[in-house]
C-alpha cells in the first residue's frame, strides 16, 4: 500500500480526475471530500462488504425450496 | 452450449441469452456472465440468476414490486448510459434473496438491486446510496404488512422494515 501523509485541506489526484480532499480531523475521525467522475462508484467499504456478504450468503442456498409454496401458505 | 450447473442439471444456454455484468456483482468480481433462469409457476416472483462461468453461482431473485409495491430506485444517468438504456420498457430489476434453512425467514436485499437491461444483455448490481433500504427485508414480513394495511396508505409500514445495521 502507498502511504501519504497529509494535513487539512491537502489533496492527493489519482489518476489525473480524482481528487482526494482532507476536510477535517477530529481525534480519530477524518472527513474526507473526493471529487471524481460520475462513472466512478464510491462507496463505504463496509456497506460493499456486507453486499458481497449477502451475495455470497445468496448463493450458498443448497437445496431446490418450493418457493413459491410458502408465498402461497402465507397469503 | 451445455452449461453444468448444480441445481438444474444440464442447461441449454444460447449465447444471446447471457447477460454480462461488466463488474462482476460484489463477492463475485470474476463472475460477469449471467443467464436468468424462468420459474416454471406462473405468475410466481422469484427466478434464478444463473452465472455461467467460474463457480457458476446461482442466486434466487425476486421481482421487489411484487413484494414491495412503493419500492424505488433512482437510475442515474451513467447506469443510464453504462446500460444502454433508451427507454423503461427494456430494464429489469430484481433483488437478491438469501434462502435460509428455515425459509420463512427469507430476505431480499433492497439496498443493491439488479439493474438488468432485459434486450441489451447488460446488468449491474446497483449500490443504492440511500439509508431507505436495507440488505435484507423479511419478504413474508414485508407482504403481511402490505395485507393487513389493506389499500389505505398507513403513514409507515411499521416494523416491516428490517435495516441491518
Amino acid at each position: 500500500m502507498l502511504v501519504l501523509t497529509r494535513k487539512k485541506d491537502q489533496s492527493i489526484i489519482i489518476n489525473d480526475n480524482i481528487e482526494i480532499t482532507i476536510l477535517e480531523v477530529q481525534g480519530d475521525q477524518v472527513r474526507i471530500g473526493i471529487n471524481a467522475p460520475k462513472n466512478i462508484s464510491i462507496h463505504r467499504k463496509e456497506v460493499f462488504l456486507q453486499i458481497a456478504e449477502e451475495n455470497k450468503k445468496a448463493s450458498e442456498v443448497n437445496i431446490k425450496l418450493d418457493l413459491n409454496n410458502i408465498l402461497k401458505n402465507n397469503k | 452450449m451445455i452449461l453444468q450447473t448444480r441445481y438444474f442439471g444440464e442447461i441449454d444456454v444460447r449465447e444471446d441469452e447471457i447477460l454480462n455484468f461488466r463488474n462482476g456483482l460484489p463477492g463475485f468480481d470474476d463472475i460477469k456472465k449471467y443467464v436468468l433462469i424462468y420459474n416454471e409457476e406462473e405468475g410466481s416472483p422469484f427466478k434464478w440468476l444463473q452465472g455461467v462461468e467460474g463457480t457458476k453461482p446461482a442466486f434466487v431473485i425476486i421481482d421487489p414490486f411484487a413484494v414491495k409495491k412503493d419500492y424505488e430506485i433512482n437510475l442515474n444517468d451513467e447506469v443510464i448510459k453504462e446500460l444502454d438504456i433508451k427507454e423503461a420498457g427494456e430494464v429489469a430489476v430484481y433483488c437478491i434473496v438469501v434462502v435460509p434453512d428455515d425459509i420463512s425467514k427469507m430476505t431480499m436485499n433492497l439496498q443493491a438491486p439488479l439493474i438488468i437491461n432485459i434486450d441489451k444483455k447488460l446488468g449491474r448490481q446497483l449500490i443504492l446510496d440511500t439509508d431507505r433500504y436495507g440488505v435484507r427485508h423479511f419478504i413474508l414480513e414485508e407482504l403481511q404488512g402490505r395485507e393487513e394495511s389493506g389499500n389505505a396508505c398507513t403513514d409507515k409500514e411499521k416494523g416491516s422494515v428490517h435495516h441491518n445495521k
